[in-house]
C-alpha cells in the first residue's frame, strides 16, 4: 500500500463548493468524460496539496474538476464530467434537515 | 455558504490530545449525522486557514453543534483548537456541509460503522442520532485505535454498547491491547471483519472513516468479505491527519 497517498474524498470539498453552487454537489452523481463512469462526486479522489482543489475520477484518474482561488477571482474547471444528477428527496432533505 | 459566528460554550478532553469544543451557533440551520463544518483561523496579517471537522452531536434544534479536534503537532489549527481557545471564545465557521457521507434517522437498514482513530467523531454522531430519535436500525461499530488511552468516547460508547443490541462494538487496538484481550495488537484483517461485519446478505450500509491509508484498507476487507461497492460510503482525513 503506498503510505504517501494524499488524496481525500470527494466529500472535503463540499465547504468550498457551497461558496458556488446553492446545492450540494457532493451528494450528485456524475459521470466521468472519460471512462463513462458513474459515481458520486464524494467519491472522487480529491487533491488538496496543491493550488486549489482537483477532483479525479475514482476508477480512471482522470481529472473531474479543478476549483483554483485567487485574491480577485475563482476559476471553477468542470470539463470531466459529462453531467451531474442530483437527488431531488436529499436536496429537499438537505435544505430542511427537520424532514 | 457563507460564514458565521459561534461560540465555545464548553470544552472537554476525551484523550490527551483530542479534544471536544461545544459551539453554540445562531441561526444554525440544524445538520444531518455525518455532515461536517469548515473553521476559518485568520492571523492578524490576513493570513487564513480553513480546516474542516466532522460533527459530533446528533442534530437537535437548540442551535448548539460539537466538533472532536485531534492535535496534530505540525498542525496549523488543531495545536490552536486543542490548546488555546477558552469557554466564550468565537469561531468563524460554515456549514454544515457534505450531503453523502451522512445517516437519515429513515433509514432502516442495518449499518456498519468502522472508524480509525479521531474517524470515530461522525460516526458517533450518527449513533448518538441514532438513539436520540429512537430509530430501530441495527448498528454495528468496528473501532480501530492505537492503543486504549487513545479510544474517544469511551464510557459513553461502553454504556450505548451495554444496552441491548442496539449498537454493537468491536475495539481493533493496533499497538496496545488491554490485559488479557483475545486478539493481539494489530490492523483489522480478514478474520476480524468476517467476526464484526455485518454479513453482505443482510446489505449493510457501511460508512468507513478514517485517515486515507486506513480507509482503503478497510474498503479492500469489505470487499474482499463481499460487501457490494456501492454500498461503502467512505471519509478520508489526509496524510497529515488534518483535512484542509
Amino acid at each position: 500500500m503506498n503510505a504517501n497517498i494524499s488524496y481525500l474524498d470527494g466529500n472535503a470539498a463540499a465547504g468550498e463548493l457551497s461558496r458556488i453552487f446553492t446545492v450540494d454537489l457532493t451528494a450528485a452523481e456524475g459521470q466521468c468524460a472519460n471512462c463513462g463512469a458513474k459515481r458520486r462526486f464524494a467519491d472522487a479522489h480529491l487533491y488538496v496539496d496543491c493550488p486549489g482543489l482537483v477532483a479525479r475520477c475514482a476508477m480512471c484518474d482522470h481529472v473531474l474538476l479543478r476549483l483554483v482561488n485567487t485574491a480577485e477571482r475563482t476559476f471553477l474547471d468542470l470539463r470531466g464530467m459529462t453531467y451531474l444528477n442530483l437527488s431531488t428527496k436529499q436536496l429537499t432533505l438537505l435544505q430542511d434537515p427537520s424532514l | 455558504m457563507s460564514w458565521r459566528t459561534g461560540k465555545i460554550v464548553a470544552l472537554r478532553d476525551e484523550t490527551s490530545t483530542a479534544r471536544t469544543i461545544a459551539l453554540v451557533v445562531p441561526d444554525w440551520p440544524g445538520h444531518v449525522a455525518g455532515q461536517h463544518i469548515d473553521i476559518r483561523l485568520t492571523a492578524p496579517d490576513g493570513y487564513s486557514a480553513v480546516r474542516s471537522y466532522s460533527i459530533a452531536s446528533p442534530p437537535t434544534s437548540d442551535q448548539r453543534i460539537e466538533i472532536t479536534v485531534e492535535r496534530l503537532e505540525n498542525g496549523e489549527v488543531s495545536p490552536y483548537l486543542t490548546q488555546e481557545v477558552a469557554i466564550g471564545d468565537e469561531l468563524e465557521l460554515r456549514g454544515p456541509t457534505g450531503g453523502w457521507f451522512v445517516w437519515h434517522v429513515d433509514q432502516t437498514e442495518p449499518i456498519q460503522l468502522i472508524a480509525g482513530g479521531s474517524g470515530i467523531v461522525p460516526l458517533m454522531a450518527m449513533i448518538r442520532s441514532r438513539l436520540a430519535s429512537h430509530s430501530n436500525a441495527r448498528f454495528r461499530l468496528l473501532y480501530s485505535v492505537r492503543e486504549p488511552a487513545a479510544a474517544f468516547y469511551k464510557d459513553e460508547l461502553h454504556a450505548i454498547s451495554n444496552q441491548g443490541d442496539c449498537v454493537i462494538l468491536t475495539y481493533a487496538f493496533t499497538r496496545i491491547t488491554p490485559k488479557d484481550w483475545p486478539r493481539a495488537p494489530g490492523r483489522i484483517d480478514a478474520e476480524l471483519v468476517s467476526e464484526s461485519v455485518w454479513p453482505s446478505h443482510l446489505a449493510p450500509t457501511c460508512y468507513v472513516c478514517g485517515p486515507t491509508s486506513f480507509v482503503e484498507h478497510a474498503n479492500e476487507l469489505l470487499i474482499a468479505a463481499g460487501i457490494n461497492r456501492e454500498r461503502i460510503r467512505t471519509e478520508r482525513f489526509g496524510s497529515t491527519g488534518e483535512r484542509k
